[in-house]
């Protein structure tokens, strides 16, 4: 079953059209990519989804709920997570900070109970603090939760910023590059980190990415654009044979490294 | 070079002058003559610590020479003065200054003496820098508590005379105009060997201290903040009339900096109006108890809830237009509600209601049971509690859902935003926040001045408020109070720098941004960020090793 429709989905910006009439269907559970040549409208599909950019034609379901015109706040309620191309986390908030800001959304403290120290108000800090440990032994950085976030490594960072978008706790997480400007190993590791999320809780994911190892390696289906418009969707093993997907990459090496992979 | 400028320009701008009026010891040496050799030093130590060489020479050279090049623009001063009549354009070169200068001896003994004071506070800098931290800490706690008590005789002296035991110490410590040489030689004995003691055990007490099981840490805890708020208490009745009304003064800045601190340090809204919900307070205050006026003719205590109504209300009310501005907009929006507000207040349209440039008088003290607060001894009680209020809810809100929402607006709007942070409620409560405090202030200021003027609210109130918690730390609830008493307080007891408050201003926050960007206490988080850097990327570094030679 879909998760996620875009029905014929537009987005322009002046005269380009960043998003062309895309549809896109994206089934509950999978690992579904997103790939194409730099400018062809991936991130901006993922602001459309993520409530940053209203697209002007065309709808966006999710679980049958319409998104267009709602606010980003509204849509991770919905249960939509995602994290950013160049990380972005609160830079001088601590590590257990960012990732009990992504809680925030499931607690539910007003003004007197903080300020009165109500009972309830205190129990569910405590549990949110419990939550926050848990979801920082699962990201890898057990140890780490009080270094300020832009104090961590970059690889560290990275897992912060998807272990801040899992307190969210989404049906549907978005990564945006997760292995951009990472060695092999760190890429293969998290490789398999995307893969337990999935398995592990049951996530969908789509995501973006330019590593074609990665791509070919855990998606089970990817959807490439290219000026906006969707060229070409199969199994990874469909996508490389595809002569419009190779003309589209033809002379970036990339398809080259395809044929390779 | 720079030094020698900055040496001519506290010269000619009076400051000197105006400082030289009080002597730090008797007949030896001015406050304006410590404010030059304090230039000189300074400049002394900075030559000594950017010497690139290593050999103790050279650094002393150093410093020698860049002391005798303050010393000797000052005498360059005195020389072109003599010559030239420069009191067309600086007023404050008169002759009485060239008299200090030169240490009433005539130019051509001052210039020699000027150059070589400057040359002997340049080596001594030098020496300083070469020297160990003890002797270093030795020489410069007394020095600092010499000055300082020099500074602040005025203060002290009356208040030491209150008490039987410590008049004697009065007699001997002080004359009329500063320091006994006496007095400041046991007074520099005295501090140096306290902070020799400290520097020998201090590190083992605080170990001790550490080494204690938590039950004791925390009685230590409790039984030392029992002793801040007894001392907190009998404050008023010790220090006499002006210093309570400093004080009163400094716990009302206390209670705006912590409401702007919300709007500022915590969720980065940068809001330059922050004075108009003072004056909303003041009025709402003065317009609903105020017999003069005679609409409502509540007591304080029925009026203080309207009054922070008021200000919850108007700070939404400024929140809405602005919720989609950022950064300077939003600075620039927030500076022309402040001055709405205030010409408002002073326009003739709502000079029925709002008593117009006149104010509007005879607002009645707050009381309690038979208690009136009725001077400031009595009002700082009030404030006092106002502070423990505001201060108290703010830490709460800081350590909350709230402020973690505040802090990450403040960091990121989008990203917060797509975590589920609602930005207009978030925003709203921030400025709705700020304002309440803010007006919670406004409303003792009313009552404790029985009167208010719509010129008491001008746009430099906001800007006193953003310097305070900017030199405190931003985000920091401590800071605020440091802050509070630094900009707001000191300048109150010093009277010589009431002219030069925008100056010093000024000067205090250039230093700060280039030595401690994060304020004077900055908030633990920020603490970590600044200064622990070096200790993270150390750990950091350990750690990033040990994967690769795993490897």
């Amino acid at each position: 079953m879909a998760i996620l429709t875009a029905n014929k989905a537009t987005k322009r910006f002046g005269g380009l059209v960043a998003v062309d009439e895309l549809d896109l269907e994206i089934q509950e559970n999978s690992i579904h990519s997103i790939i194409g040549p730099n400018g062809a409208g991936k991130t901006t599909f993922f602001n459309c989804v993520t409530g940053f950019y209203r697209p002007e034609v065309g709808e966006i379901f999710f679980n049958n709920h319409s998104l267009v015109g709602l606010l980003p706040d509204q849509i991770v309620r919905l249960g939509i997570a995602r994290t950013y191309q160049n990380i972005r986390l609160f830079p001088n908030l601590t590590a257990m900070e960012n990732i009990l800001v992504g809680l925030h959304s499931h607690l539910k403290a007003g003004f007197f109970g903080i300020v009165l120290e109500l009972p309830a108000t205190r129990q569910e800090e405590k549990i949110a603090v419990e939550e926050a440990r848990r979801l920082l032994r699962f990201v890898n950085l057990a140890g780490k939760g009080d270094f300020l976030a832009k104090n961590l490594p970059y690889g560290d960072q990275r897992r912060l910023e998807i272990g801040r978008a899992l307190a969210a706790r989404p049906k549907l997480l978005l990564l945006d590059e997760p292995t951009a400007g990472m060695n092999p190993r760190e890429t293969q590791e998290m490789m398999d980190f995307i893969q337990h999320l999935r398995d592990a809780l049951g996530i969908t994911i789509l995501l973006i990415e330019h590593q074609m190892r990665v791509v070919m390696g855990i998606s089970e289906i990817v959807t490439v654009l290219d000026y906006g418009k969707k060229i070409s969707e199969g199994t990874p093993a469909v996508i490389q044979k595809d002569p419009k997907v190779i003309e589209a990459y033809l002379g970036r090496g990339s398809a080259i490294e395809a044929h390779g992979a | 070079m720079i030094g020698g400028i900055a040496g001519v320009l506290l010269a000619l701008i009076g400051m000197v002058e105006a400082f030289s009026q009080r002597d730090i010891i008797n007949n030896l040496i001015s406050m304006g003559h410590t404010l030059l050799l304090l230039v000189a030093v300074f400049f002394g130590y900075l030559a000594a610590k950017r010497t690139t060489r290593a050999e103790l020479l050279w650094i002393l050279v150093n410093s020698l020479i860049s002391g005798l090049i303050v010393g000797g623009l000052v005498a360059l001063l005195v020389i072109v003065g003599s010559l030239i009549n420069l009191r067309k354009v600086f007023v404050n070169a008169m002759p009485l200054l060239y008299e200090l200068l030169t240490f009433k001896q005539g130019t051509q003994v001052g210039v020699f003496l000027l150059l070589l004071a400057g040359a002997m506070s340049g080596v001594l800098a030098g020496l300083f820098f070469i020297s160990p931290q003890i002797i270093r800490r030795m020489l410069i706690m007394p020095l600092t508590g010499i000055i300082g008590a020099g500074v602040l005789q005025d203060m002290l002296r009356p208040t030491f005379a209150l008490w039987g035991p410590l008049a004697i110490i009065n007699e001997w410590l002080y004359t009329a105009n500063g320091l006994t040489l006496n007095g400041a030689i046991g007074l520099f004995i005295l501090i140096a060997a306290v902070s020799l003691f400290w520097a020998k055990r201090g590190s083992s007490i605080k170990t001790g201290v550490r080494h204690l099981p938590p039950k004791g840490q925390h009685i230590l805890k409790i039984t030392s903040l029992l002793i801040l708020i007894f001392i907190l208490l009998v404050l008023p009745q010790i220090l006499g009339l002006f210093l309570s009304e400093v004080l009163t003064i400094v716990g009302l800045y206390v209670l705006l900096g912590l409401g702007l601190n919300i709007v500022v340090g915590f969720a980065g809204l940068l809001d330059l109006g922050y004075v108009a919900f003072f004056a909303i307070g003041a009025y709402t205050m003065a317009i609903l108890t105020s017999p003069e006026l005679a609409f409502f003719n509540l007591s304080f205590w029925g009026a203080l809830p309207f009054a922070i109504i008021m200000g919850v209300i108007s700070g939404v009310i400024l929140g809405v237009p602005v919720l989609k501005m950022r950064g300077d907009y939003l600075a620039i929006a927030t500076l022309g509600f402040g001055e709405i507000i205030r010409i408002l207040v002073l326009s003739d349209f709502l000079r029925p209601w709002l008593g117009g440039a006149q104010g509007v008088g005879k607002i009645p003290k707050a009381s309690v049971g038979g208690f009136e607060f009725a001077g400031p001894p009595q009002i700082y009680y009030l404030i006092l509690a106002g502070c423990f209020l505001v201060a108290f809810i703010s830490w709460r809100l800081r350590d909350s859902r709230l402020g973690r929402a505040w802090m990450a607006v403040r960091e990121d709007e989008d990203v917060a935003q797509a975590l589920g942070v609602n930005l207009v409620a978030t925003k709203l409560l921030a400025f709705a926040t700020g304002a309440a405090f803010s007006a919670l202030s406004g409303a003792i200021f009313a009552s404790k001045l029985s009167s208010v003027y719509p010129h008491s609210f001008n746009v430099m109130i906001s800007i006193n408020i953003i310097c305070l918690i900017i030199v405190g730390g931003m985000g920091s609830i401590p800071g605020v109070i440091v802050g509070s008493i630094a900009l707001v307080g000191l300048p109150e007891l010093l009277r010589e720098f009431a002219e030069y408050r925008l100056l010093v201003y000024g000067a205090a926050l250039v230093a700060m941004m280039l030595l401690k960007p994060e304020g004077l206490w900055p908030s633990e988080i920020r603490r970590r960020e600044l200064h622990g850097d070096e200790l993270v990327e150390t750990k950091q570094a350990s750690r990033d090793e040990a994967p690769a030679s795993g490897q």
